[in-house]
Order: C-alpha cells, then structure tokens, then sequence
C-alpha cells in the first residue's frame, strides 16, 4: 500500500542495479538528507548536536569499519578502537608538521595511515581465522594503545600526554578548536559520513563487496572460484582500517576537540562491536542503527533517573510517609551500571529473537508496508 | 651498534652476573602463568564442552570473588562470626551462586540459542560480561575489596631460600595457587578421560546434533560445564584475590588468558597450563630485561605479540587438534 513497486518500470539495467530502486525509497532518503543537513543545524541545540548527532555519525562511521571486516568479510576484530587512534594521532601529526593545508585533506589522509597500520596486523589473517584472528586483533589494540601512551613523539612531547586541537578553518569558517560552532562541526561530520557511505555502498554492491561476502561465506570455495583469499582479506583489512582512521581523526578534531590514549582503549572496540552486532552484521543501515541505539540508549537512560526520582518522591508524598527518608533513589553511579546491564541483556535479547539484528527489523518493517493492508 | 648490543647481548649479561635476580624473575613469571593458566582452563572447558568461546570468563572470575567476599561480610553482620567457620559456609552459598548462574546462562541464554553459529553464541557471551559487569557493581559497588585468604587456610607470608650468592624469596600463596591449579588440572582431566559425563562433554563439543541423537541431554551438559567453568572462577579468583585485591581490573587481565590459549590451543587442558608458563614466564622476563630498553610497560602487549608469531608459525596451537578442512 504505502511502500510498493507498483507502476514504476525500469528501462535500463543502471535503473534495475541501482540501489534504491524505488521512488519512495529516493524519496525518503532525500528527505533524511534534508533533515540533516537543514533542519537539524537550524533547529537542534548545541546540545544535542555536540553530544548526540555527532557521536553517532562517527560511531556509525566506525561501525561501517568494523561492518566491511566483520559483517561483509567475516574477520572478527577486536582492535577498531586503536585503528581510530591511528587515525587520530596521524591527523594531529600531519595538522603540526603541515599547518598551511586544510583540516578537511589531513582528515582524509589520516584514513590511509590507519589502513597501512591495519594491512600491517591483517597479515596473520591468511593463516588464522574465527577466534584466533579475534586474539590477533587483540594484539594490535593493546600495541597501539601502548604506543599512544609511551611514544610521546605522538603527541609531539605534551606534558599533558593529551592531544589539544589546534584551530583550523574551512572556507574561513572555524571547524576545529575550542571556538568551532557545533554546527559547523556537525555539518562537515555530516559531509565526511555522507560520502564515505555512499563510497562504502558502492563498495559493497559492486565486484569488491561480492569477492567479500565469497570470502566470508566460505573461503576455500571462494578461492576454487578464483578470488584471491590474500589479496581479498588484506584489501578488506585496507578498506575497514581507513574508515577506521577517518573516524578516529573526526572523534578527535570534530568532536571530541582534545584525546588521550584512554579514548582508544579496549571498551571502545567492544562498543563499536556491539553496534555492529545490534545493527545487523553486514549492512551498512544497519551500522547507523547499531550507534544510533547505543549511544542513544544511554542518554535516554541518564535522563531518566530524574524522572524515576521524582516519581519515587511523589509516591512517597503520596503514601504520606513524611518522617522516614527517602531510602530508594538512583544516582548517577547506579544508572552507569544499570546500563551496562541493560546493554548486555539487550545483546543477548536481540541475539536470540532476531540474530541480524535491527537491519532485519527494518526489512520486515518494509515489507508489511509493502503489503498493508493485507497480512501476506 | 649500542641498540643491538643493548637488545642481544646485555639482558643475557645481567641475566648470568645477577643469577638470583634472574630466578626471582623466572619465579614471578611461572607464577603469574600459572594464574593465566588458571583462567584458561576455564575457557578451554567450557570450550571443550559446548564449542563456545566464553568471553565471559573473566568477570566470572571477579565475580566469583566478589561473591565470596560479599557473602563473608554479609555472614558476619548477621552474627555467624568472623572466623573460618564463616568462609567456609561463604565458600558453599558461593558455590551454590555459581550452580545459579551457570542454570540461568543455560536457560536463559544458551537453550534458546542452539545450533546458532559459533560467531552467535560469542557474541552472547560478550552480552553476558557486560551484564555481569553491571550486576556485580550494583551489588557489590566498585571498590577493590581485600580477599578472605586467611580465613580459608591459606598461607601467607614468603619462604627465602639463599641461592645463587643471592637471596630468592617465594610467596607462599604463589605455592599453594600453583599446588591448586596441579590438582584441578590433573582431576580435569580425569574427568573428561575417564568419566561418563566427560565423555559425553566431548560429544557435545563435536557435535551439537549428534550428541542429541545419541541421548546425551545438552541442557544438563551445559550445566554442568558452566558449572565446572564457575568453580574453576572461583579458584583463580581466591588465589588471584589473595595476591592482590579483587577489583574489576583484573577482568581486563583476564584478557591475557586468550594469547595463553592460542598458544596451548584451544581444545587442550594441559595446553593451556604450559602456554600460561610461556606466557607468564616470557612476560616478565621481557618486561625485566628488554622493557626498558623500550619504555616499560611492554607486559600490557608482549603476551599477545608473542601468540601472534606463535600463529604464525602454528595455527592451531601446541597441542590443538590439527584443523582439517573441507568443502
């Protein structure tokens, strides 16, 4: 009813390829691309623009990272975060040793010094795979964490052991340092993650994602067919560190706007893995799904308490009970725990009710629009 | 020419001149690979049963102590003293908490998950860790906490032997924490060797299908495995605890237990003692002897660098299974 193909002819095979083939599907996306990038800066808060909308874009560029090694290729990686630090720290190299070139080029850069990095610890993953590789990884996130801290030419000798951002501009408009508006740090976030999945989606649909998703589904079948296992797990590795990268240098220029080593540590790599896990393994929505309900969920649970407390205070009025205290109330400490649990249970939950996560939902949501009002 | 001297010849120097030195090094090592081991052991169980790689294993270990502690104080405010009568009633109700939580991650998380992929049932156990997590800060809070090691028998205080011109002091609980992971090591292995239900432990591991089909009840297995994966926690929390505080940190060290069992292969008991030798052993003398030549603090990141060329070399480990694959 609302969401069908009915009446729309496809006369070019580009126009049967092409990836939303639907009209409401072009629809919709052009109007997503429309919130974002005018009505959000225009109407959002600095707010929820700095402490929400950016950090799931670069969370969901991170887990496209972690999708294209993972979801699309099958190699478990534990190491994401200190791939992002690559990024990050080579952006900060790059900004002090050439100052007169743009934020925007160093940015970009910085992605390929992460991908040298990760072809670097993808070497093991002819040999080893599963879980072994998982440990393989594993080794490159405390290396790099390690070096982050220790190797103070980094961080060019801070005492602080921290990364300041300097102040840089685009079109002479400041995007990075204390003073940057978080508007216009939003819209280039925005940019950044825009293109790279549109490049990621091209990536995936076409030659490369398939010889990907060949390798992943069975390796020794892929190779009787003539994809080059080596080369294909090592562009994959290539590919998945540069996103990487790029996220990690916009965590720190664009959002973050100061890092130490402990931004890139082990619990990072497992939240981006679980956004990928809760989004759908293999799917590039998916991906911003999975950031969107993590990083998400959190927030609408910190805001909660003082709701819950202020319940709990009304009961206890209510119930009239003015001489005893108040021996039930959240704080802050009890929320942070509570939300470990949650995540956790959560991760089972979906793992159970629906292993490919919210993407799947998605898809199902599609299709009973499809053919609403009719059950089937 | 002085960086290849300082890297292959000098550690060797020192080693030789400072002998004692160099034994006191080797001791801390074969003791901290031991602890490794220890938490490896749990993993390869419950690995060697049911083909899942528990991730979980780690905050089971701080769990188990914490769980033990808190009972403890619990018992004490509610009048049963303070003595080792008390421990060792704490020591049965933790027991029985681990039975509980083994019974629930089996209803609750495995059941409804079986003959999912391996990469699924992993990532369950991710889910679980952060629970436990969770549950045990809510419950306990997050302060290190002091482990009852005196109440339950164990030593203190160190043995000095006078080797070597030098003086090489042992703890005695790094004694006794190598004693316990001999016996549990040897008792394990019985188990899976001799007994029924090790045998049928290992059928469940081959085949989840297969095992069904031959009358093996995969519900009660995988109780008991997880059980057996909880009091293995709980070994190496106590020991652990009683070498230094029980905090959530040492989930983090738990971590070290996966180069350990690359190295000893994932299916193997005594594998994964001997990797957690290794792995100990060449932690500290790395970290003792090349550490500073690099900036200390290398022990965060040796173990899993040596695993990795470990791979490279073997993939399936010291005594793993050889990996045969076909289409």
């Amino acid at each position: 009813m609302f969401y069908r193909e009915a009446g729309q002819y496809k006369s070019s095979y580009e126009a049967d390829a092409a990836v939303f083939p639907l009209r409401q599907d072009r629809i919709a996306i052009a109007a997503i691309l429309l919130v974002a990038f005018v009505v959000l800066p225009l109407t959002a808060s600095d707010f929820v623009l700095s402490s929400v909308m950016i950090p799931i874009l670069v969370f969901s560029l991170a887990a496209i990272a972690l999708n294209i090694l993972t979801g699309y290729t099958g190699l478990i990686s534990l190491g994401t975060a200190g791939f992002m630090g690559v990024g990050g720290y080579a952006c900060y190299k790059l900004t002090s040793a050439f100052p007169g070139i743009n934020i925007v080029v160093h940015i970009a850069l910085s992605g390929f010094f992460a991908a040298g990095i990760g072809v670097l610890f993808g070497l093991p993953s002819l040999r080893i795979k599963g879980f072994y590789l998982a440990v393989a990884t594993l080794a490159a996130q405390f290396f790099l964490s390690w070096c982050f801290i220790r190797v103070a030419w980094l961080y060019n000798y801070n005492v602080s052991g921290a990364i300041e951002v300097p102040t840089r501009t685009l079109f002479g408009v400041t995007i990075t340092g204390p003073t940057a508006s978080p508007q216009a740090r939003y819209l280039v976030v925005l940019c950044f993650v825009v293109v790279m999945t549109w490049l990621a989606s091209n990536l995936v649909h076409g030659r490369i994602g398939r010889m990907w998703m060949a390798v992943r589904d069975m390796d020794i079948a892929a190779e009787l067919i003539g994809i080059k296992l080596y080369q294909t797990k090592l562009l994959a590795f290539a590919v998945s560190s540069f996103y990487c990268g790029v996220a990690g240098a916009l965590m720190v220029f664009l959002w973050l706007g100061a890092s130490e080593a402990d931004s890139f540590n082990i619990n990072q790599s497992f939240l981006i893995l679980f956004m990928v896990i809760i989004g759908g393994l293999g799917s590039l929505v998916g991906s911003f799904f999975g950031a969107t309900f993590i990083w998400g969920f959190p927030i609408l649970l910190r805001v909660l308490p003082d709701y819950v407390n202020a319940l709990i205070a009304n009961i206890h009025g209510l119930l009239y009970l003015p001489g005893r205290p108040i021996v039930w109330v959240i704080n802050s400490a009890t929320v942070e725990h509570l939300q470990f649990m949650f995540v956790g249970a959560l991760i089972i939950f979906f793992l159970i009710v629906e292993p490919h996560g919210l993407a799947r939902l998605w898809q199902i949501a599609k299709q009973k629009l499809r053919v609403w009002p009719f059950p089937y | 020419m002085d960086l290849l001297y300082s890297i292959f010849i000098d550690p060797f120097v020192q080693m030789v001149q400072v002998p004692d030195l160099f034994v006191q090094t080797l001791w801390e090592g074969l003791v901290s690979g031991v602890l490794y081991a220890l938490i490896a052991l749990g993993f390869v169980l419950i690995f060697k049963a049911s083909g899942v790689f528990n991730f979980a294993q780690g905050i089971m270990v701080v769990f188990a102590a914490l769980t033990l502690i808190g009972l403890y104080t619990l018992l004490g405010r509610w009048g049963l003293g303070s003595g080792h009568f008390a421990a060792f009633v704490a020591l049965a109700l933790t027991i029985a908490v681990m039975y509980a939580v083994a019974f629930g991650v089996e209803r609750l998380m495995l059941r409804p998950l079986v003959n999912q992929p391996d990469i699924i049932l992993f990532m369950a156990t991710f889910g679980l860790t952060y629970f436990l997590i969770g549950l045990g800060e809510i419950v306990f809070g997050g302060e290190p906490k002091i482990m009852i090691a005196e109440q339950l028998y164990l030593p203190k205080g160190s043995i000095d032997f006078k080797i070597l011109g030098g003086l090489v002091s042992l703890q005695k609980i790094d004694i006794a924490a190598a004693v316990i992971a001999s016996v549990m090591v040897a008792t394990l292995a019985v188990f899976f060797q001799k007994t029924r239900i090790g045998r049928a432990l290992r059928a469940v591991a081959d085949s989840h299908k297969a095992a069904l089909s031959v009358g093996i009840s995969l519900e009660q297995i995988w109780v008991i495995v997880w059980f057996a994966a909880g009091i293995v926690a709980l070994a190496t929390g106590i020991m652990w605890g009683a070498r230094s505080n029980v905090s959530f940190a040492l989930q983090i060290i738990a971590l070290k237990a996966l180069p350990v069992l690359i190295l000893g292969g994932f299916t193997s008991i005594p594998g994964a003692i001997v990797g957690g030798v290794i792995i100990g052993v060449g932690e500290k003398i790395g970290e003792f002897y090349w550490g500073p030549l690099l900036g200390s603090g290398i022990e965060s990141w040796l173990a899993y660098v040596i695993a990795l060329v470990f791979l490279l070399f073997r993939p399936q480990g010291l005594f793993g299974e050889r990996i045969i694959e076909r289409i």
